[in-house]
């Protein structure tokens, strides 16, 4: 009797093991039911661009839809301060054009990048884009391109709004690099921008013309043979200075996404990096012009693959959390992304509350907060996918074979199993992760049902409507724009924010939102995401709150200005008010 | 008794002499060894948590169902080599613990329901990881993390584990399958024309370790004699080959024994030998002299 009991207990068991190893799927929400539809409308709003990958060195070639899987991006700027957002995209195969996309205010795009002098950036001996950072570092009013990838970093000075000069060799930063990621921020608060970016591939290795193959990682989790990132300091003419040894930053892990705020609350930007092949890390400003790579935050411990780093409010706590995409796939690995609730005030730690379908997004890339239904809360989406290409062959097994080795085998990229035509994690559909209490994912619901390689995206209200659009970066495949349209019932308000001096882009400016019980804080960013920049205006849905009580906003010269009741449903353009303006 | 007197009759009871420890217990510190060192120097455990439940479940299942079954008080040795096993080798998806639970659950509780003339069949751990990534591939897959590269601690672990091998006499079983598993790499590699070293790039990592020190040279769950238990790693090596050479090809049905090659070989051909061995063995007993 006793071993029958057993028995049915063991039994039990097998079939609580099935139940329970389910994967997390898509929530059965109607479209009906969300408030909110998204219309892919690239092609007929005059968005046609298609990023092609990079050609490599001849000895990559066994791996080489591996290595060449990055590049596609997307920043939205108003280059021509017309009031209205515009989109830069990148390629990064030698002679394809970048893409600029102005906007014509009645809601479709024109291609102007030849134009300005911005498209004809990927050439042999000089090197292909990998994304781009915008800002005015210059102070004159217009938007500056920062253009990063792997050989030459490039910034051009917006001229007059029509035309962009390079001037990349006298301001110092025409470096060779191989560099995913960069970020602007005004890491001494002096006023001025200053640039962070980051290495992926070694300094030293020119893609395609290699002296050797061993240029990978060293290590799936610990790896430390990557680029040096690098802070290039902005002086007062213009120029800036590599202060990365002094400043204490040059991290040489793989670093793939970099985002800045002020996570501990001392009023100084830090540093938020998502590292492939290696743990997160976070560089705290001192305020004496260093960092300081906090050790016992809870991100040393757990390595991944870092892809994104995303900075939201996720429980309207005033405080900024952080979202890092990584990699799940089934039977193989589940790195899980990380949804980092930002504590560090009471317990000097994050504590990662990533579940479910947050945290097993697949191949997951760029992913933004944002609110996109105006319910007051902010929403994420999630790109996904890495090699889309025959959906028959699968190099999971074959990379599985090296991924556990040790790591001088898989250091040397002539080592790696051919990947010949296979996917890796392909067809992956993005992820729209809505806030109805815990995360949904309401992606097909809502109208994204595309199984492109979604690498870059950012999130911008291009008809000026009060409403958040998604603009999605594939990598080898075309953009795509989705229009949000929301139904009626939910409250809005912006904030397009002007620092004085310099940084008149205030990047580095925080602002808190409050309504009912909610204290919403949102940063004015330099980049964020992977490979992307969002609007640079702050937008707060406010659901069904009809007024807002308060808007505190911390400019990065440490000024405070509250702006008590402002009217909601409309864009309040913010000056700096002079220091001792109450 | 003079000082010499008790020196002499002292000696041999005192004097240490390590071929005088229980096997088992070097092999449970060899597994606390890299329990330690994994998690202190890459924190390979993933939580404390994953540790507690894993091994609460195993002790606590085999000392009920040792004293519900057996009427007796269980030794732990066993669940406490099982339970570690288990959480460094399972790396379900974040946040769950349940795998953990289970998973102990069913390593221990294997070895009481699936029994053949008095023995179990499969390896404790063998056979909860080959269920858990069987039945649950959308929640729960195996160790796939790499011990960085510090030569000293692979050569800590390796030497450490063949001196305990050697010592629990199943030496024989390690290197005789880590020989098939080199032989059939450059075989593989022929075949498919993929770098030598992708093929022997597994046997690098913890995984490999850890299934080569104690899951395929069990003593509980090996065939009674040494040629067999070679004969037995072999064909391990072998149908882990064939998994590998399925995964190659993509053939797509095969998928999920593409997940874990070695875990999943040892899980098909290790009962089916000792299913073999113990039947022979019953016959040849049984058999008038």
């Amino acid at each position: 009797m006793r071993r029958i009991a057993v028995g049915v207990l063991f039994a039990a068991a097998f079939a609580a093991v099935a139940f329970l190893g389910r994967p997390a799927g898509s929530s059965e929400v109607e479209a009906a039911d969300l408030g909110f539809h998204l219309d892919e409308v690239a092609a007929r709003r005059g968005v046609d661009f298609r990023h092609h990958k990079t050609t490599l060195d001849p000895r990559l070639e066994n791996v080489a839809p591996h290595v060449a899987g990055v590049g596609a991006s997307v920043a939205v700027t108003d280059f021509d301060g017309d009031g209205w957002n515009d989109l830069y995209f990148t390629s990064s195969r030698f002679g394809t054009p970048n893409g600029l996309f102005h906007n014509r205010g009645d809601g479709r795009f024109e291609s102007v990048a030849a134009d300005v002098g911005l498209a004809d950036l990927n050439r042999e001996g000089i090197g292909v884009s990998m994304g781009s950072v915008w800002a005015d570092y210059d102070g004159d009013g217009r938007e500056d391109a920062f253009v990063y990838g792997w050989g030459f970093q490039r910034l051009f000075r917006n001229v007059d709004g029509t035309a962009f000069e390079d001037v990349s060799e006298r301001a110092g930063v025409r470096v060779w690099m191989n560099s995913n990621a960069a970020i602007w921020l005004d890491y001494d608060r002096d006023g001025r921008l200053d640039l962070y970016v980051a290495g992926y591939f070694r300094d030293d290795v020119d893609m395609w013309h290699l002296e050797s193959t061993r240029i990978m990682q060293n290590s799936f989790e610990f790896a430390t043979n990557g680029g040096a990132n690098r802070l290039f300091h902005g002086l007062p003419d213009g120029t800036f200075e590599d202060v990365t040894g002094r400043a204490g930053v040059g991290s040489t892990r793989w670093t793939l996404a970099v985002a800045s705020a002020d996570f501990d609350g001392d009023g100084w930007p830090d540093l938020y990096l998502a590292n492939d092949y290696g743990p997160e890390e976070l560089y705290l400003n001192r305020g004496d012009g260093t960092f300081e790579l906090a050790g016992d935050v809870g991100l040393a411990d757990d390595s991944k693959s870092g892809m994104s780093v995303s900075l939201g409010d996720v429980h309207n706590r005033g405080r900024l959390d952080v979202f890092v995409t990584n990699i799940s796939e089934r039977g193989y690995l589940f790195q899980g992304n990380n949804l980092r609730l930002n504590f560090l005030a009471e317990s000097d730690g994050f504590q990662n509350v990533a579940r479910g379908i947050v945290a097993d997004a697949g191949w997951a890339w760029g992913a933004q907060f944002g609110d996109l239904d105006n319910d007051g809360f902010q929403d994420l989406f999630v790109t996904n996918g890495f090699i889309s290409a025959d959906r028959q062959r699968d190099y999971w097994y074959g990379m599985s074979k090296v991924a556990g080795a040790h790591g001088a085998i898989f250091e040397d990229a002539g080592n790696w199993p051919p990947i010949g035509e296979a996917s890796l994690s392909g067809f992956e559909r993005s992820r729209l992760l809505l806030r109805r209490g815990e995360f949904v994912d309401v992606a097909q619901a809502a109208g994204v049902e595309d199984e492109l390689d979604g690498r870059g995206v950012a999130f911008a209200d291009l008809e000026n409507r009060g409403v958040l659009d998604v603009i999605v970066a594939n990598q080898d495949g075309p953009a795509l724009v989705y229009r949000n349209e929301v139904g009626s019932g939910g409250h809005w308000i912006q904030l397009a924010l002007e620092g004085r001096a310099a940084n008149r882009s205030a990047i580095g400016a925080e602002a808190v939102v409050e309504f009912g019980e909610a204290r919403q804080r949102q940063v004015v960013s330099g980049g964020m995401g992977f490979a992307s920049q969002s609007q640079r205006r702050l937008h707060f849905g406010l659901g069904a709150a009809t007024r807002v009580d308060r808007v505190t906003i911390r400019w990065p010269s440490g000024t405070e200005q509250v702006i008590e009741s402002p009217a909601i449903d409309r864009l309040h353009r913010v000056v700096e008010p002079a220091a001792d303006t109450p | 008794m003079s000082q010499a007197a008790v020196a002499e009759s002292a000696g041999p009871r005192t004097r240490f002499h390590w071929s005088r420890i229980n096997p088992k217990h070097l092999i449970i510190f060899l597994i606390t060894l890299i329990l330690v060192l994994g998690e202190w120097r890459y924190a390979i455990l993933g939580g404390y948590e994953r540790l507690v439940a894993t091994l609460g479940s195993c002790m606590l299942t085999e000392a009920a169902l040792s004293r519900l079954l057996r009427g007796r008080r269980a030794s732990l040795s066993s669940a406490y080599i099982s339970g570690i096993s288990l959480a460094l080798l399972l790396k379900p998806q974040s946040g769950l613990l349940w795998p953990f639970w289970l998973g102990g659950f069913l390593a221990i509780a294997s070895k009481y329901v699936i029994v053949y003339r008095g023995r179990h069949l499969w390896n404790p751990s063998n056979f909860a990881i080959g269920v858990l990534v069987l039945l649950a591939p959308g929640t729960v897959a195996i160790l796939s993390h790499q011990w960085g590269n510090e030569i000293a601690t692979n050569a800590v672990i390796w030497g450490v584990g063949l001196v305990v091998a050697g010592r629990a006499r199943v030496l024989h079983v390690t290197l005789a399958y880590l020989a098939a598993f080199v032989v059939l790499s450059a075989l593989r590699s022929a075949i498919t024309g993929a770098p030598l070293m992708a093929e022997i790039a597994p046997v690098t990592g913890p995984m490999y370790q850890l299934f080569i020190f104690f899951m395929i040279t069990d003593p509980r769950t090996t065939v009674s004699t040494r040629r067999g238990r070679m004969l037995v790693a072999v064909l391990v090596a072998l149908v882990e080959t064939a998994i590998r050479l399925a995964g190659d090809a993509g053939i797509a049905w095969l998928t999920p024994l593409y997940y874990s090659p070695p875990i999943l070989a040892l899980f098909f051909v290790g009962p089916v030998a000792m299913w073999w061995d113990l039947r022979r063995r019953a016959r040849r007993e049984a058999a008038p002299a």
